[in-house]
């Protein structure tokens, strides 16, 4: 499944064994034959510039950086010491691999040095990890919280932070409190690295949001205009932080499921995936021919009714109000067909451990014909109306621009790296569930502007109707769930006849699935981007760490490099181009 | 009836008023047909009664000021938006009978009236002491005036033609032909320029509701803010009441319909192409709207007031 080969990973081990012999502290096996490389803190900055620069491939993306509270954790072997473990997972185009470096810190001594000279997008990562673990990077320019309040105390992923409500003192809020909280919400432009005026001009600031018609949920942008040009447009994230990776050392891998669903909310059970495959690939399932197909038909469903409405507020937000509503018709009907076998419609939590929840109900080829009749006339008609516009595109193309290299520096990825003109689609590249089995084209851009994101997407609509088409005529028979004593909930069929599987049902049942100690990344080319899931299990019934790798985060951090000069119509555009959540966000 | 008695300017007043406010219910019934949806049809017979429960709930609002908004030009500001527009329909000639005044000046007071129409958006946002009504009042004052120009040189075609300022005169002077006919150009820029006068999407650029919230009446709420609202929906009438007369014959029509039902009729086809376009075009950016306005309508304008004083003089 993952192009991460045995020779690929071994020629790269080769290499940086040649270069960093003596610095590496171990090379630790994981189930996802990603490489991984523990270099202790001196040495991992020279390593990760030699990755990103001299290695073959090289190393382009700084996928992720995140952090491991290891203190609690059992199961370690052939690890380092370490208290806290910073994690660098970097992706390569070129090569089409991942390679994983991690660092050993303690407790009593947690910095290392920035990477942000080597990716600019290594800003926000670094400062969410200082936010959740209290990790310092030092010579990072503004370190301050990114998700939590300016205000808060303590380090939430670390494992003495209360991960309920109820484990805390009950909040009150009183009148010095209350100043002191405002105190710290008060605007300076200085900590935003805005300048209040210029030789010229007094800069106005606006402040776009948390609470603005386009900014598409609870998201802000401090906007330092002259006149109506942006001079610098800062995002200001944490509005619509749940804690969903804390909750998910809490609730058993079964559990925690419909909380996947709500990290990208327009994304339903294309949500899922990644946790199920992750889970899956620890617990060793092979997931039947006809489960992985199910999953694709409803993946691909969801990715239409995400870009259906992305397509509406696109239109919306550059002052056409009728295509949202016409879009919202259609996505209307596929939700209908949804909620026929799901049984629910936005935030279904359909697929399990090892499967889906249930069979395909009767006659749903019925219904998923429909869709593949009405959906291509009306494509064709927002072809007319919107993406053939004058306006439309007089108000989009050139607004906006980055190119490939650009792209790759800020961890863009999705239909926003296809309009720079790199044909790099996941579902191509790394096929997963069955994926390779499907026809399909990958549409691209080559602009790399808003009309370009915009057109992407819609193209990818066309081929989303392609491959449920496939599905519907090649759906296999056999089993929607594999037969695996993990799967969850396990299948009853034998229980009743052996002890032994019925001891493992009631266990199952009870106390949910227990993995095996592993460590996996999954990734899928979910509605915006790439979605990745982190899991690390300790051995238990519950996630020991879950890091989820979203999209929308690293396309928000670019909005400041590809908005500033233009006008503040232009920045909706933008924004509106973006296709991003803030649930998929702030987590 | 008579023109200019006390009953006839009632009953203007009265029908005017209550023909905007209708509006509110007949745009979001026709926005909800083309949009695909059902629009306002809970309360009273097809939902006519929405208009009387959203008098009720702006007249009952709290009629809020901002503590940082300056007072008197807060006030003033959507009072001067109804005034003008209202005092405008003064000299529309609805029938041949029905009127207020027969002004020889009729054309140069709507424009007039235009222009301080302009005052109001521009002060009721500067007033808010607001960014995003500060913004909106920008982008206003830009627009209007810049608009204002286009609208008055696409006129005096029309002008020209029919040699009168007054109205009526117009009117009477259409009797062979509707000067859509002549006028074509003229007709389509004033069109353009009545929507940007008007600003209502696709040029409520002032107002952008994904870019600066609600713009220059972003601070407003209770009645002062229905006094905006309505003075938009009035706005309407008077641009669509303004084509009929100008380009569209006014009152005339076959005689199986009295003269002002073929007014209503006219005017109210122009009323609802303009909800059309305001769900069919998405928004200019304010720049690409004033380099459109002064690199291209200007020219034509001027060109077709050459092009019709040359074609009068050769006659």
């Amino acid at each position: 499944m993952h192009s991460n080969t045995q020779e690929t990973r071994d020629g790269l081990i080769e290499q940086v064994r040649q270069r960093f012999a003596e610095q590496i502290l171990a090379l630790q096996e994981t189930c996802d034959g990603i490489p991984t490389i523990w270099v202790d803190r001196a040495h991992a900055k020279t390593l990760l510039r030699y990755l990103h620069e001299e290695t073959s491939p090289l190393f382009e993306m700084l996928f992720d950086i995140t952090a491991i509270d290891e203190r609690l954790r059992v199961n370690r072997e052939g690890q380092p010491d370490s208290e806290f473990t910073v994690v660098y997972h970097l992706m390569s185009f070129t090569g089409n691999c991942d390679v994983r470096v991690k660092v050993p810190l303690f407790d009593a001594d947690l910095h290392l040095p920035t990477v942000i000279e080597i990716w600019p997008n290594a800003n926000w990562y670094e400062r969410e990890t200082w936010d959740m673990f209290g990790i310092r990077f030092e010579g990072h320019p503004n370190l301050y919280r990114l998700v939590l309040p300016p205000t808060w105390k303590g380090h939430a992923l670390r494992k003495e932070h209360p991960a309920r409500a109820t484990e805390m003192e009950p909040f009150t809020l009183d009148d010095d409190q209350e100043a002191f909280e405002q105190e710290a919400l008060l605007f300076k432009p200085e900590e935003w690295g805005m300048q209040r005026k210029s030789e010229n001009s007094e800069f106005m600031f606006l402040n776009l949001g948390p609470n603005h018609p386009s900014v598409h949920g609870a998201f802000r942008i401090a906007l330092q205009l002259d006149g109506e040009i942006l001079v610098d447009a800062v995002p200001d994230i944490g509005y619509h932080h749940r804690g969903a990776e804390k909750m998910g050392e809490r609730q058993s891998w079964h559990t925690y499921i419909p909380y996947t669903d709500r990290i990208d909310y327009l994304g339903g059970v294309m949500n899922n995936l990644p946790y199920v495959m992750a889970v899956e690939k620890m617990a060793g399932i092979q997931v039947p021919a006809r489960a992985q197909t199910i999953r694709v038909m409803l993946a691909e469903m969801f990715r239409i009714c995400s870009h259906l409405l992305f397509y509406g507020t696109f239109a919306q937000d550059v002052g056409q109000l009728s295509p949202i509503f016409y879009m919202f018709v259609e996505r209307e009907r596929i939700f209908n067909i949804i909620e026929s076998i799901c049984g629910a419609r936005m935030h279904p939590g359909w697929f399990r451990i090892g499967g889906v929840a249930q069979d395909l109900p009767q006659g749903w080829e019925t219904r998923v014909k429909e869709l593949l009749e009405f959906m291509p006339p009306r494509l064709a008609e927002y072809d007319s109306m919107v993406m053939n516009n004058g306006i439309v595109k007089r108000r989009t193309q050139g607004v906006g621009v980055y190119n490939t290299e650009e792209a790759l520096d800020w961890g863009v990825t999705g239909a926003g790296l296809r309009a720079t003109g790199l044909e790099w689609d996941f579902r191509k590249q790394r096929p997963y569930s069955g994926y390779e089995n499907f026809e399909f084209d990958v549409p691209y851009a080559v602009n790399g502007d808003c009309y370009d994101r915009c057109a992407v997407r819609v193209e990818e609509m066309r081929q989303s109707l392609r491959i449920i088409k496939q599905c519907l005529e090649n759906m296999p028979a056999g089993d929607y769930k594999a037969d695996h004593p993990l799967t969850t909930p396990p299948r009853r069929k034998e229980a009743l006849h052996d002890i032994e599987t019925l001891i493992n049902h009631f266990l199952s049942v009870s106390w949910g699935p227990v993995i095996p100690p592993d460590e996996v990344t999954v990734a899928i080319e979910a509605t915006k981007g790439i979605n990745s899931y982190y899991l690390v299990s300790d051995g238990s019934t519950t996630s020991y760490r879950t890091r989820i790798r979203t999209p929308s985060f690293a396309h928000l951090q670019m909005i400041p490099e590809i908005s500033r000069g233009f006008m503040v119509p232009d920045l909706i555009a933008i924004i509106a181009s973006i296709d991003f959540v803030m649930a998929d966000v702030d987590r | 009836m008579e023109i200019g008695s006390g009953l006839t300017i009632g009953l203007i007043l009265g029908t005017v008023i209550g023909v905007a406010a209708m509006l509110i219910w007949v745009e979001r019934r026709l926005l909800g047909l083309w949009q695909e949806r059902l629009g306002p049809n809970r309360v009273g017979p097809l939902g006519l009664f929405q208009v009387v429960a959203d008098m009720i709930k702006i007249f009952t609002k709290e009629d809020w000021t901002p503590p940082f908004a300056d007072k008197f030009s807060f006030v003033l500001a959507p009072a001067i938006i109804m005034t003008v527009v209202l005092l405008s329909f003064a000299v529309i000639p609805f029938a041949p009978n029905i009127g207020i005044v027969d002004s020889n000046i009729g054309i140069l007071f709507v424009l007039a009236m235009a222009s301080i129409g302009a005052y109001s958006v521009m002060l009721g946002g500067l007033s808010s002491d607001n960014k995003y009504a500060l913004l909106g009042s920008l982008r206003a004052a830009a627009q209007m005036v810049s608009y204002e120009v286009f609208m008055g040189i696409s006129l005096l075609g029309v002008v020209a033609l029919s040699g009168s300022f007054d109205l009526r005169e117009i009117v009477h002077a259409q009797e062979d032909m509707w000067f859509v006919v002549p006028q074509f150009i003229g007709f389509v820029i004033f069109l353009i320029a009545g929507v940007a006068e008007s600003h209502r999407l696709p040029f409520d650029i002032p107002e952008a509701e994904q870019e600066i919230c609600a713009g220059y009446h972003t601070e407003y709420s209770g009645m002062k803010f229905g006094m905006f609202f309505v003075g938009e929906y009035l706005g309407l009438v008077l641009v669509s009441s303004l084509i009929t007369v100008l380009f569209f014959g006014g009152w005339m029509g076959p005689a199986f319909l009295p003269p002002v039902v073929w007014f209503a009729l006219k005017s109210g086809v122009f009323i609802c192409f303009f909800i059309l376009l305001r769900a069919a075009i998405p928004r200019p950016r304010y720049d690409q709207l004033m380099s459109y306005g002064w690199l291209f309508l200007l020219p034509l304008s001027l060109l077709n007031l050459l092009v019709t004083g040359a074609l009068i003089l050769m006659n």
